[in-house]
């Protein structure tokens, strides 16, 4: 199945978790919020969600950043 | 100073400069001129997660969660909607209710937009987040934002990076006598002296990034910020002398030839 992530098509298994989504990646689930379809998931669920054709997942982290000018919505 | 704490909603912070990540170098430079401003509060902006570079290293390799609080920001949002999306965002990559959090007006000055602001703001109290509200110089907009239930006020010195410094100290002055929450004059600080001001005034605490990042030896001017900081605190505790137009000899006149 296609899903988009983080703006960008790729291709997962059916049954594929936000967890095994992640682990994919190599990025470490402590430190990043995941939206599914504009809906913020629990860090606990990451493990139980399953992915489904054309969701929408946005992996979010922290970068520095502080008072000073940023580029525009990375969402858009 | 070591018994001097601010404290916002029941937090306590040892330091009274607050740093900004951006702007520098690498994560080496950032690590050591935020360890040289003693700060123990650091604003994190939030963005997507770089993932087809893995390699990139998190700037949380390099501070300690432990050791700081992680203050994520909404810089970059115009919206009321995305900055309640990133202060949500936010929260759910931390650990903490705390958000600085701003809802820009426009592209050129990075002025606030106060009135999206103080609806940003009024959604976030209602979900349980520490609001921390970056606002215009204006009494009026800061005593709003408390009564809907900020436990501080971050009213800017100037524009975000302009160094300019306070460019208005007497509405400053009123937002402090106005308001009974704790100031923290954020952005437009240029160099130490504007820190020392602002804290001479009698703001809680000053937070920056351009100041320290975008000097020639950010490393050094940590430093004297937090020196500034320091020296402007003292200041306004011990309280200054008032300003006469005449002199006053400080030696005695008594025993003179």
């Amino acid at each position: 199945m296609r899903i988009q992530v983080n703006g960008e098509s790729r291709e997962a298994k059916a049954g594929t978790t936000v967890a095994d989504l992640l682990c994919e990646l190599d990025i470490k689930s402590d430190r990043v919020a995941v939206e599914v379809n504009l809906e913020i998931l629990d860090k606990g669920v990451f493990a139980q969600r399953s992915l489904q054709e054309g969701d929408r997942v946005e992996v979010i982290s922290f970068i520095g950043g502080g008072a000073k000018r940023l580029q525009q919505s990375v969402f858009r | 100073m070591s018994d001097d704490r601010l404290v916002i909603a029941g937090r306590e912070f040892k330091s009274r400069l607050w740093v900004g990540t951006g702007k520098y170098k690498d994560f080496v430079e950032t690590k050591k001129a935020i360890e040289a401003s003693g700060a123990d509060v650091v604003t994190v902006a939030v963005r997507r997660v770089n993932i087809t570079d893995r390699s990139k290293e998190n700037l949380l390799d390099y501070l300690d969660p432990k050791k700081y609080t992680i203050l994520p920001n909404t810089a970059g949002c115009y919206t009321v909607e995305d900055a309640v999306r990133y202060a949500r965002l936010g929260r759910a990559a931390g650990v903490s209710d705390l958000v600085k959090l701003e809802v820009i007006g426009d592209e050129k000055t990075l002025f606030p937009d106060t009135a999206g602001l103080i609806e940003a703001a009024k959604i976030l109290i209602k979900e349980g987040f520490i609001v921390l509200p970056y606002t215009n110089d204006d009494p009026i907009v800061a005593k709003k934002l408390v009564d809907i239930g900020c436990p501080a006020v971050m009213p800017l010195a100037a524009p975000i990076g302009s160094g300019l410094g306070i460019r208005n100290p007497y509405n400053l002055k009123i937002i402090l006598e106005t308001v009974k929450v704790p100031i923290i004059v954020d952005a437009g600080v240029g160099t130490a002296s504007d820190a020392a001001l602002a804290m001479e005034l009698g703001a809680d605490a000053v937070l920056m990034n351009t100041a320290i990042a975008g000097a020639k030896d950010p490393i050094m001017m940590a430093e004297a910020m937090k020196y500034a900081v320091d020296a402007g605190r003292l200041a306004f505790k011990a309280g200054r002398i008032p300003r006469k137009l005449y002199a006053t000899a400080s030696s005695p006149i008594e025993g003179m030839l």
